[in-house]
């Protein structure tokens, strides 16, 4: 087998344009990909339950919101599915039915109207999370924000038109209620003008008490009024408040993740083409009937393209890490760990690109194969669940679990960051799967010659 | 069948009763034949009559569906009919691998005789794919003959090649026979079969219909051979006459 091994690698070495491409092209994709994982579905399924009393009506500073208005427009930007409780809501978030739950307290309107009072009090929606996916993690992030920030926007045009009154107030007087006591507000402008006068008209020996006492009485209000606007301003800056409750304890960094991604591809790419190329080259160069009728087993020559593939995976994704570490950090104490998820990835790799080689017989129609499935498995594997109907995603689920593209993902990702999903199974996964695709290209080759 | 008799006791291979199948279809019938020592025997016929399936079963490369193909003289070295070589890989890596693979001791004295007995010396450190179609094949065949076969099994050996290069390749195959090697080879030139080959097993439609000389297979097309036809017409007029 080793001589087999020296010999694939010095027709690598004398392909430098095909190496290169073997190289470049799955790094490439890995950096599309990786760009691409920060994007999401258009409209994720989110959990929405609506604890406000119905027909309560919505009004800050004087003016009336849109509260059934606001919730079509949610709804158009999420897929809402309505439930009827907190529980029902953790438990879809919790199989995967939608990506979050998002609950409006029942004292949601009660709050936002004091928003516009002298007491504010910022109202807290709850989110709910499934972060076992750091994909769909960062996208309920970006799109539960997103949809937050333009509430809050909304409601603090409100509030600031209420501030601006009371500024108003400070700044030129005028009746105020407090308390259902109406109060006469003097006005900072009239006090200097009053406080003028005092000083022109009064001698250095009799002060005009009354006026004196009004201008004390306003500095005192003024204060009051001044320290109910810091709390004015800091509703103003966020009026809703988010509870975030994680559901799937920790999960790796979205960049941990997309790295894991980009070494899964990389890791497809490289070493599908390669064996299946590989395999199909030794009947295109009609050296397979040569070297089976004695000199090696069909078994020992796929073992060869297995290990093949398995070696150049390794180096290639082991070189990628190492670039990519220049650019974030990665935990290097886990390399241990680095090395079996490569490898067993390589390995279920190679098995699946030696029953496509073998099937197709030719490189480029081996070639094509690897591409038509691979490339689709790929992104079947990154979708999140809860971005498409339940029953589809376990159509996906069982798809998925037929190619080794989703237990390498897993794989990798487990071996970069201890959040990640369990690399035993992974492996254990891929191991099956390498054995599987074995006995498939074994069969594929008795109709090789 | 229309058979010559031959010394089974003395044959460096022997083929009894091959039968092999594909599906529904019938490649090889009941094909018996031997070969002895330095005999050159070709195996002609028309096209898909199962030429290269009985060279790949005698080869080893497929199993045959009946009947069993006996070695009593060592083993077999078979040259495919388009040359089985890494094109990436020079001249000496390819003899390399091979003889390494064949389990040779001495690898480097394998390919240095190798080398030399193709006459491509020089050429060992060019890649295989900038060699011509003649060299190419002298490679071929050069590998075919690391282990030292008692037969060596040449399926169309001289397709693609120019005159001068089929000239030189029989010099280097006849070569090989006067030294015992028993030569086998399947081919479409008749012409080619009538000049070098001491016998010809004809097959058509999986079926050996004569195994024999060359004036052996005239006698069997008498109407040619009383009209002065050449060996060609007389095998296109015995195959005719059977059916085929």
């Amino acid at each position: 087998m080793r001589w087999l091994l020296l010999k694939d690698l010095q027709i690598m070495r004398r392909s430098p344009l095909l190496t290169t491409l073997l190289v470049i092209y799955p790094i490439a994709i890995a950096v599309l990909i990786g760009f691409a994982l920060s994007r999401g579905p258009e409209t994720p399924r989110v959990a929405f339950l609506n604890q406000v009393p119905p027909d309560t009506p919505l009004s800050v500073g004087g003016e009336e919101l849109d509260l059934a208005g606001a919730k079509s427009e949610l709804c158009e930007r999420i897929e809402c599915v309505e439930v009827s409780s907190e529980g029902e809501a953790r438990e879809k978030v919790e199989s995967g039915d939608v990506l979050a739950a998002l609950i409006l307290p029942p004292d949601l309107v009660e709050k936002l109207q004091t928003l516009a009072g002298l007491a504010p009090e910022s109202p807290t929606v709850k989110v709910i999370v499934n972060e076992q996916d750091p994909v769909k993690a960062g996208l309920v992030d970006d799109r539960i924000n997103s949809l937050l920030a333009e509430a809050n926007l909304r409601i603090s045009q409100q509030v600031s038109d209420v501030s601006t009154t009371y500024l108003r107030i400070l700044l030129d007087g005028g009746d105020f209620s407090f308390l259902g006591e109406g109060i006469e507000i003097l006005g900072l402008r009239r006090s200097e003008q009053i406080l003028r006068e005092v000083r022109d008209q009064l001698p250095p020996s009799s002060p005009d008490l009354d006026r004196l006492d009004s201008v004390i009485r306003f500095s005192h209000l003024a204060a009051e009024n001044l320290g109910v606007a810091d709390d004015l301003l800091e509703s103003v800056s966020q009026p809703i408040k988010v509870d975030k409750e994680t559901i799937d304890g920790d999960t790796p960094s979205l960049d941990t993740f997309a790295i894991a991604v980009a070494a899964t591809v990389t890791l497809m790419f490289v070493t599908v083409l390669l064996v299946a190329g590989s395999l199909a080259l030794e009947r295109e160069e009609n050296a397979f009937a040569r070297l089976t009728r004695g000199l090696v087993s069909k078994a020992t020559l796929l073992a060869e393209k297995v290990l093949l593939g398995i070696v150049v995976a390794l180096a290639v994704t082991l070189l990628m890490l190492a670039g990519l570490g220049f650019f974030v950090d990665l935990d290097w104490g886990r390399f241990a760990l680095w090395l079996p998820a490569i490898v067993a990835g390589g390995a279920g790799f190679a098995a699946f690109g030696a029953a496509i080689g073998g099937a197709a017989r030719e490189v480029r129609a081996a070639s094509l194969l690897a591409f038509m499935v691979g490339l689709p498995v790929a992104f079947l594997s990154l979708i999140p669940s809860g971005a498409v109907a339940p029953g589809l995603y376990d159509v996906i689920e069982v798809v998925t679990a037929l190619f080794p593209f989703d237990p390498s993902l897993r794989a990798l990702t487990g071996a970069l960051a201890a959040a990640g999903p369990s690399i035993a199974l992974a492996v254990l996964h891929l191991a099956t799967l390498t054995i599987a695709y074995g006995v498939l290209a074994r069969i594929a080759l008795r109709r090789f010659v | 069948m229309t058979s010559a008799a031959t010394a089974t006791s003395a044959a460096a291979i022997e083929a009894r009763g091959l039968t092999k199948r594909f599906g529904e279809r019938v490649a090889l019938r009941e094909v018996d034949f031997a070969a002895v020592p330095g005999e050159v025997l070709a195996v002609i016929g028309p096209n898909g009559a199962g030429k290269t399936t009985l060279l790949s079963i005698l080869a080893g490369i497929r199993e045959p569906d009946g009947g069993e193909v006996h070695l009593p003289r060592g083993v077999v070295g078979f040259v495919p009919q388009q040359a089985a070589l890494y094109r990436r890989l020079t001249v000496a890596e390819n003899l390399r691998l091979f003889a390494r693979l064949e389990g040779i001791d001495d690898v480097e004295a394998a390919v240095a005789a190798m080398l030399g007995q193709t006459g491509l010396g020089d050429r060992r450190d060019d890649q295989v794919g900038t060699l011509s179609g003649g060299n190419q094949q002298r490679i071929n065949i050069a590998i075919g003959l690391l282990s030292d076969p008692a037969v060596l099994l040449l399926d169309e050996p001289s397709t693609g090649l120019d005159p001068r290069q089929r000239g030189r390749l029989w010099e280097f195959v006849l070569g090989l026979a006067d030294t015992g090697t028993t030569v086998i080879f399947s081919t479409h030139n008749i012409a080619e079969a009538e000049r070098y080959a001491q016998r010809v097993l004809v097959i058509a439609d999986g079926q050996a219909l004569f195994d024999g000389t060359i004036a052996g297979l005239h006698a069997a097309a008498p109407a040619t051979q009383a009209a002065g036809a050449d060996f060609e017409s007389a095998f296109v007029r015995f195959l005719a006459e059977r059916g085929h």
